[in-house]
């Protein structure tokens, strides 16, 4: 076992956080985010929009359903999503969840 | 019995990577997957590997084909657009000729390496996520040829990029990174590229490039780079469920995952040493200092978020992270300044910062850019004002491991060169840091083979003794190297954008290529 020396960092929440693609269709997927996490904090950066939790982040397709005016599963995440940090704990037809494991 | 209307994507995932599989009777599994034993790693139920994505194949399709249409629709509307005039300046292109240089043909490895996991692995489930993985690899190589060979007719330094990634000097630093991934077994290279780079590291890389490129008005790039980076998502995930599976398994896995995670963000970190320089002095316009990004993506979300998920499991930060904390503050400037004086021999060009630029330099940096390396830069100037360049004569001592140059300080020290070395058999090795010397010790006769290639020309492989044969032998054109002041590139863009208002025609390619 390797001992690391490195240093122990006292941070703030350990957050998740998902990046997506700054796009028309997208605009919903954020919004229904934004409306599913009430603790969910939004930035926008070149191209694209970042969006971080200190608890979970969860897509509920029926949400994005609702503000697309139109069925979307959730494989069409897939063309949203730039880039996570935390642990993809469900993708399923109905939701997608982010939360670190352990 | 009404029969279920449509299966759940729960259940397609099954279907796809456990019904469709079988368990072997004529051929023994060992003889079957012939590589899964010798690294050490015990694995006792390869159906434990979840892919959280759940992807099947008509999804994949589905979903990959809608990608490649929308970046193929950008990239009709820059061509017929004149989009190469919207750049904030033509020296911005010296960060996609490092990229195509320098990453596009890791991309083109990976989707090898990854095509022999998906035949190679016991478990369908992780064959699977391999395949799709090999595939989505391939896709990144072509579509970053083609992105940037919008640019090829008009910019230089962009013909050659195969060519000059198994020879040119800097190149050496991301291609022995690779090498040294693919001639390890399939454990320790989903460790190194799949969890060290695609998830530790991955925001690094993706942020400075393609985030610099909206900056910079290359819409092409930014496209292809989203694009990529969606399938990134699902490559992350397969090295988070790599080594959650290796941890998982037995626990005699964790002290070989741990070493495995100490010596890839070393190596790893080290191949970003020219992404830092890349980002704090190679783009026009700035997104975000190197060290403002590897706080936010590496300090933050990496061993604030990840590494107390992994504790879980008995793993600690990776060793050396404390060196790579404490260089964030002159890692970028030590980098640039070195690829300066060399750049007569690069597949790019260098320049002095602007007076705005060392502004933001000083302001990002306070404690280390106006006493340590603003001077630096005066001294440069006062060369050019008397009607010189400096350049340096003589070919640098690279490090044994990453193959950077020797440019690196000490810990905590940063004017005087960190240097360590290992007797080997009998020859000297040096290293640029205790991170490399380390990594180095692990597998000396790994190492001892490495294709330095400042070496190679003291032995004459490289075309010949004087710096022109050697340059001929890189393929470098006139204007590919150098200096940005007075380049070839700089002149032609200074015509196009004088005289494109008043003729609006379609300014005829430069590029002898
Ligand atoms: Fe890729
Ligand atoms: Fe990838
Ligand atoms: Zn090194």
């Amino acid at each position: 076992m390797t001992q690391s020396t490195g240093s122990t960092r006292t941070t703030r929440a350990r957050q998740v956080g998902v990046d997506i693609q700054e796009t028309e269709e997208n605009r919903a997927v954020v919004e229904a985010i934004e409306a599913d996490n009430a603790d969910c904090a939004v930035r926008h950066m070149p191209g694209l929009v970042r969006i971080t939790s200190p608890t979970r982040i969860v897509v509920n397709r029926e949400s994005v359903e609702q503000r697309l005016g139109r069925e979307w599963e959730t494989h069409e995440f897939q063309l949203a999503i730039v880039s996570y940090f935390g642990h993809i704990a469900e993708w399923d037809d109905d939701q997608i969840l982010i939360q670190w494991d352990h | 019995m009404a029969a279920p209307r449509k299966l759940s994507m729960k259940q397609r995932y099954a279907a796809l990577t456990r019904d469709l599989d079988w368990d072997l009777s004529y051929v023994d599994e060992d003889k079957a997957y012939p590589y899964t034993s010798f690294e050490g790693i015990k694995i006792h139920d390869w159906s434990k590997w979840e892919d959280p994505f759940r992807l099947t194949i008509d999804a994949y399709m589905k979903y990959q084909a809608e990608k490649d249409k929308r970046l193929y629709a950008v990239l009709d509307s820059f061509a017929q657009g004149q989009g190469h005039l919207q750049l904030t300046d033509p020296s911005y292109l010296n960060a996609m000729k490092l990229f195509l240089q320098g990453v596009t043909p890791l991309e083109y490895q990976a989707h090898r390496n990854f095509a022999y996991l998906a035949r190679f692995l016991n478990g369908p489930g992780p064959r699977f996520a391999a395949l799709c993985q090999s595939q989505d690899e391939l896709r990144h190589a072509q579509t970053e040829i083609h992105t940037l060979s919008n640019y090829n007719k008009y910019y230089q330094g962009m013909h050659s990029w195969q060519h000059q990634h198994d020879r040119v000097w800097y190149l050496s630093v991301p291609k022995s990174y690779f090498d040294d991934a693919v001639t390890a077994g399939p454990f320790e290279f989903l460790i190194a590229i799949g969890f060290s780079f695609e998830y530790l590291l991955t925001n690094l890389l993706f942020v400075p490039f393609m985030s610099g490129a909206s900056f910079n008005g290359d819409l092409p790039t930014m496209t292809f780079g989203f694009s990529a980076q969606s399938d990134e998502s699902r490559h992350m995930t397969l090295g988070l469920e790599a080594i959650k599976f290796m941890l998982e398994q037995d626990p005699d896995n964790v002290p070989i995952v741990q070493a495995w995670i100490d010596k890839w963000f070393w190596r790893g970190y080290r191949l970003l040493a020219l992404v830092s320089q890349m980002l704090d002095y190679m783009l026009p316009r700035k997104v975000m200092s190197w060290k403002e990004a590897f706080e936010l993506y590496f300090e933050e979300q990496m061993l604030g978020g990840l590494f107390p998920d992994l504790a879980y499991y008995g793993i600690t930060p990776p060793r050396h992270v404390e060196h790579a904390i404490a260089e964030k503050e002159v890692l970028s400037h030590q980098v640039y300044w070195t690829l300066y004086q060399f750049s007569f021999a690069a597949g790019f060009t260098t320049t002095i910062p602007s007076e705005d630029a060392q502004k933001w330099l000083a302001e990002q940096y306070p404690q280390t850019f106006e006493k340590l390396y603003k001077p630096l830069w005066g001294k440069a100037a006062a060369v050019v004002d008397n009607g010189g360049r400096y350049f340096y004569q003589g070919l640098p001592q690279l490090c044994q491991v990453c193959q950077v140059p020797m440019l690196f300080t000490e810990p905590g020290d940063p004017t005087t060169i960190c240097q360590r070395h290992t007797e080997f058999e009998g020859e000297r090795y040096d290293f640029c840091s205790d991170g490399c010397q380390w990594i180095f010790e692990r597998e000396p006769e790994k190492y001892v083979q490495a294709w330095l290639p400042v070496h190679q020309i003291y032995q004459g492989n490289c075309g010949g003794p004087t710096v022109p044969d050697v340059l001929a032998w890189y393929k470098l054109q006139p204007g590919d190297n150098g200096e940005i002041a007075g380049n070839l590139e700089q002149t032609a863009w200074e015509t196009w954008h004088a005289t494109s208002s008043a003729e609006e025609q379609a300014p005829a390619p430069v590029a002898g290529n």
